[in-house]
Order: C-alpha cells, then structure tokens, then sequence
C-alpha cells in the first residue's frame, strides 16, 4: 500500500511540472524587472585591508540592507574585504566589537544606539590600536567614543524638518507612528516632528508591531478610527508607511501620508502619490562613506569631518525627485 | 464529551461520571472553553465601557481581523496541543510561506497562483518534517520545533537576501493571478456599511470544522487519545505516529493559508517578520483551555483566546492607552485565564 501510494505521489508530481513550466506569467515579475546592476566604481590597487561593519540592524529590516549595499559597494571599490555583523541587543553587539577586535581588523565602523553599552567596547578597540568611524545612531556621543568621523542624521533635526514641512502642508493632528517601543532614536524623530509642528498643529503617538504586518494594519486602522481629527500620518519606516496605506483607507480616513526612510517599494508609492514624501537620510551613504572613510585613514591617513558630525540627511524624496531615486530604488540602494 | 472523560488531569470517579446527569450549567462549566468564555466577555464588556471607539461596528470589525490572522493559526496549534505536541516554528513558518510563493513566482516569472502552489509544498514539508522528526527520534516537540523555529528564520533572512540581494521580498502585484489570488485570500466585503476581511469568514469556517473533527469524527477521538496518553492510544489501535505527523502537517498547511493571505493583503513581505507570533498562537490555545500535557482543549476555546489577544491588543489602542503597558497586560491576562480555567474546572469536576 505503502509503495503504490509513494507512486501515486510521484505520478501526481510529475502531473504538476508540466503544468507549472507552462503557466508563466507574462507581466511582472523578475522578467519584466529592468536594471537592478549593482554599482562598480573600479578598484583599488592598495593593499587588502578587513574591515567589521557592527550594526544593531533587527534581521530583516530593508533600512539597513541599504546600508550594507553601500558599504559592500565602497569596500569593492577599495579592495577591503568586509565582515558586516549585527544584533539588536546593546549588549550582543558590544559582544560583537569585542570579536572584531579580537580577530585584529584593520579597522571597524558601528552604530551606537545604546551608549551605556557600545561606548566602552569602541573606547577598547581605539585603545588598542583600531581605527573607529561610527554612523547612523550615536550622534550625541560620538567624540566621547573616540570615534573618528561620523556619518549619519540628527534624528532630532529631521524630526524638526518634518514638523515644519508638515506644516507647511496644513498639517493640524499627526500622527506619529513607532514601529518598536523603547527605541531613543525613533522617540526623537516623534519629539522632532512635535517641534517642528510648533503651534501649528498637535501630535499624538501610536506603537505598532514592526513585526507582523497584520498587527500593524489593525492597529492604525484603530488609531485611526478613534481620533478622527487626525489629518497627517507620519510612519518611522518605509515598510510601515505601506501597510499605513492600508490602514487609511480602510479607516475610511483623509489623512495625508508621510514617512521617515525608504525602500524600493515605499518609493514606487511616493511616484504613485499614495506616500506625499520621505525624509531620506541616506543609508546607501552612510554604509558607503563608513568603509570609504576607513580606507583613506589606512591609505592616506585622512579624516573625514573635521571632528564634526557628517550629516547624510535629512533630505527630501517627493513628487519632484522621485523619479530620479526610483531607478536606484530598485536595485536596492536607496 | 468524550474529551472530559479521557482528561488526564481529571480525579479518578467517585459514581460514574459519564452517565450521570448533570446540570446544563455544569455541563457548560465543564467545556475547556468556560472560562475563555467569561474572559472573553469580561474584557469585551471592559472596552465597551472605556473605550468609545471600540463600541461601533467596524471597529469591531477590524479586531476581529487582527484576531482571525492569530485564529487561524490558533486552530491548528490547539489541535496539535490537544494531540500532545507543541510548534514553537509556527510563526515564521507562515513568512516562509508567503516569502516562497512570492520569490518563486517572481524569478521564475510564473502565475502568482504557482507560487502558491509550491508554497504548500513547502508548508505541509515543514509540518511533516517537524512530525517525523518528532516521532522517529521521540525527542520533545519543544526542541524539534525550535530548531525548525532557527533555521527557518535564518533561512527566510538568507535566502530572500541571497536570492533578491534585499531583505524584503519583491512586488508581485503585477503578476497573471494575483488579482485572483488576492480576491480569494485577502478580498473584504461589506454588510450593513460595515467592512468585513475574508479572513474572518475563513477562520470561523475553520473553527467549526476544526471542533466537527474534534467532537464528531473517529480522528477527534484519536487525537484526544494520542495527546491523552500515546502508549494506551497505540495498544488500542490509534496510529499514532501518523496522527502526530498529520497534526503537525495541519499547523504547515494553515501557516501556508495565513502565509497567503500576508501576502496577497501585503504584496511584500520583510523577511524578519513572524517571530514572537508562536507564542501568541500558544497563547490563545492555553487560554482557550488547551492543557500543555495535552489530551484535553477545544477549536472554539482557541478561537475565544485568539478573540481575547485581539480585544487586548486593539482595546489599548482604542482607549488611547500607553502601548507600553501591552504586554504587560497581555501576561497579566495570560496568568488570569490559566488561574480561571483551572478554578472552573475544579468546581465543575467537583459539582459532578
């Protein structure tokens, strides 16, 4: 029983195969996908140097495969072979500078989202002797770390950028949306925007689950459906910002949609009109000075910045540039 | 009833139980999901009374969305808790599913309606793998799964960034099939101006077939039996491997159908989504009346726990409470239901 049932099996497989092979699609898809080519700029005849990248990236967030896109397309360039680690956990990721500096590399880049317990690990690896240039989060800190050059946004500034521009647009209740609780730097960003507003307009902050799409669309739809007078909906991440489309509509709601950071899909809704704009402070950049800072303090013993922050943003993807991000988007580097 | 007479937990009959008259309020009480039941009318009537916006109906409406996403989950992991098991990869089985049917559809330039096909392959794989370990080595379900739990979540980040170089997957909605796709996984309709997701139709059919299986059919009667005690399941003929490996193939199939509907309402999915969702899924199943020693449980108790974490998680909201208190609340909630249901069987076991 047991034998003709495996063949009734594989007789049915093999059913299928056909059937798939011929049912291809004849829009969409990877076929229809044009460019995508990642950027080469040549390469360096320097010698060959590693380098860590230690992030606090949760897996599987499209902010910072930007960014590792970035520094995988400057250390390409600079002949730089590139270990990218990364954990949420403060202290894991101090774990993982411990590691880089165990393992002697020629120089590390880091994100300091949690002073208290990043600063000593890189206070360590510049005491023995490597080179730290730090970006995306550690803004306040950063020279006390001893890094060397930083790359990245002042949450607290693009924040403010936003609530004016908000508005600008008319903007009279935002609503501030956080897709994680406990996180200084997207606090920022929602006590920019507040700023930023002035007396022009009120905001009001909701926490969703970043990680379960359907808990996020529920939770706007309600937010949304409780307050009634709110007219603007600001997302901290682009893919937020798309299933806050969702929410909007099925909220019945006029809100207009803002958000904070991109990806390839968010940007394909700026152009539709569906997001009016985002504030992009450019990871692409951050992950690629990051690495090319390293290489010409190993190179050339430059420093980038003068020992002030080197601001990546905020600046502003609408209806005017889109189209010219959108190309990029696509391969994922913006 | 079979179930109540099969419970492990339940003292050995003084008078024979199972013949005995009882009370219609005894035998009420003596459900799995009593308890569930009155939590779940207490923290209704809680929000109704705080929280205005939780009043009208299409609020409602969208909780009983967020609620049929874990629900349908819930149903299977209840079965399978019943059956003696746990599934601790449940959560990110449902982003492999809906990653799968979307990265195969995209490269290979198919109907959206292969992918989806392929992705239940996949699925019912993952279940069955998960079952066969489970059986062949007799190794706790516990850790099978949360190795399953590890790599599929380490096989979601890698292979979508391996295959797409991003970590989310590609837009699809321009594919042939996804419009129909998407109509019979993430449509909505109205009735009587309010907006209603098909999920929540689905979810409720599978609740009732779910509970038809449990209490009306020879498998029902199995699964109790497997869960209850599996050595005296097999010497009285219950095939029990083929139960457990079926069990776990019905939480695959059912993150393939939740995995499809995250991706016909969504089009992208991020890779790293779907952690933590295992334990709600869990949750609901224990609140609703499922023993974690198995044999004993019910579809609908599940479904009324996956109804109480839905009222917590909008009620919040609703009432424009600190979020930060959520989860707090949500054990809270968690150790009040177990404490309930552990009381209202004693009394309905002792009011026999």
């Amino acid at each position: 029983m047991f034998r003709s049932r495996r063949r009734a099996i594989g007789i049915a497989l093999l059913m299928i195969l056909p059937l798939i092979l011929a049912a291809c699609s004849t829009t969409g898809g990877k076929k229809a996908a044009q460019g995508g080519s990642s950027v080469a700029a040549g390469h360096a005849n320097t010698q060959r140097y590693t380098i860590a990248m230690i992030t606090h990236a949760a897996p599987g967030d499209t902010f910072w495969d930007i960014i590792r896109h970035g520094a995988l397309a400057a250390a390409a360039k600079d002949n730089i072979t590139l270990k990218y680690s990364s954990d949420p956990d403060p202290t894991k990721q101090a774990a993982l500078i411990q590691d880089a500096i165990n393992s002697k590399v020629a120089g590390i880049a880091v994100t300091d989202p949690n002073p208290a317990a990043i600063c000593p690990a890189i206070q360590k690896a510049v005491s023995s002797g490597i080179p730290v240039v730090m970006f995306n989060a550690g803004v306040a800190n950063w020279q006390q770390c001893g890094g060397m050059s930083y790359f990245g946004q002042d949450e607290s500034i693009a924040g403010v950028a936003a609530g004016k521009r908000l508005a600008t647009a008319g903007a009279k209740h935002v609503l501030c949306v956080l897709k994680a609780t406990g996180q200084v730097q997207l606090e920022a960003r929602c006590a920019g925007v507040q700023k930023g507003l002035g007396s022009e307009g009120t905001m009001t902050k909701v926490y969703v689950n970043g990680t379960d799409n359907a808990a996020m669309l529920s939770s706007m739809t309600a937010k949304l459906t409780q307050d009634k007078t709110i007219d603007a909906v600001i997302t901290l991440g682009a893919p937020v910002a798309l299933v806050a489309i969702q929410a909007i509509s099925s909220a019945h709601s006029n809100a207009k949609l803002y958000t904070f950071d991109t990806n390839a899909a968010e940007i394909a809704k700026i152009k539709s009109g569906a997001v009016q704009w985002a504030v992009d402070q450019q990871p692409y950049l951050q992950g690629y000075e990051s690495v090319d800072s390293l290489w010409l303090y190993l190179t050339n013993a430059n420093v980038i910045g003068g020992g002030q922050t080197v601001l990546t943003g905020p600046a502003f993807i609408d209806a005017s540039n889109v189209a010219k991000v959108a190309q990029y988007a696509q391969a994922g580097n913006r | 009833m079979a179930q109540t007479a099969e419970a492990p937990v339940a003292p050995p009959p003084r008078a024979d139980e199972r013949v005995g008259r009882k009370s219609p309020m005894a035998r009420l009480l003596a459900r799995p999901e009593a308890g569930a039941l009155a939590g779940a009318i207490v923290i209704y009537l809680f929000f109704f009374i705080i929280a205005p916006p939780f009043r009208n109906a299409s609020s409602f409406s969208t909780t009983l969305y967020v609620t049929s996403t874990y629900g349908l989950m819930a149903t299977p992991v209840a079965l399978l808790m019943i059956g003696g098991e746990f599934d601790l990869s449940a959560g990110v089985a449902v982003t492999s599913s809906a990653l799968c049917a979307s990265l195969f559809s995209y490269e290979f330039t198919t109907n959206a309606w292969v992918g989806v096909l392929v992705a239940l392959v996949l699925s019912l794989l993952i279940g069955f793998i998960n079952g066969w370990v489970v059986v062949k080595t007799g190794i706790p379900s516990f850790l099978v799964t949360l190795g399953m739990f590890f790599m599929l979540q380490g096989l979601n980040l890698a292979l979508t960034q391996t295959i797409t170089n991003q970590v989310a997957s590609p837009d699809i909605s321009t594919l042939q099939g996804f419009g129909s796709a998407q109509k019979v996984f993430a449509s909505s309709f109205t009735i009587g101006g309010v907006n209603v997701r098909i999920t929540v139709i689905y979810w409720i059919a599978w609740v009732i077939i779910a509970t038809w299986i449990l209490l009306r059919t020879r498998i029902g009667n199995w699964i109790f039996a497997v869960g209850g005690h599996a050595p005296s399941a097999r010497a009285v003929g219950v095939p029990v491997a083929r139960m457990k490996i079926g069990l776990f193939m019905a939480v695959g199939f059912m993150a393939w159908f939740t995995g499809m509907h995250t991706l016909f309402q969504f089009n992208t999915i991020q890779s790293g989504q779907g952690v933590g969702n295992e334990f709600v899924y869990i949750i609901a199943a224990v609140v609703g009346g499922c023993l974690l020693t198995g044999g004993y449980g019910s579809a609908v108790g599940a479904a009324i726990g996956a109804l109480i974490f839905g009222m917590v998680n909008q009620g919040i909201v609703y009432a424009g409470w600190n979020p930060y208190w959520f989860t707090f609340f949500v054990g809270l909630l968690l150790l009040g239901a177990i404490l309930l249901n552990t009381y209202i069987r004693r009394r309905a076991e002792a009011s026999v």
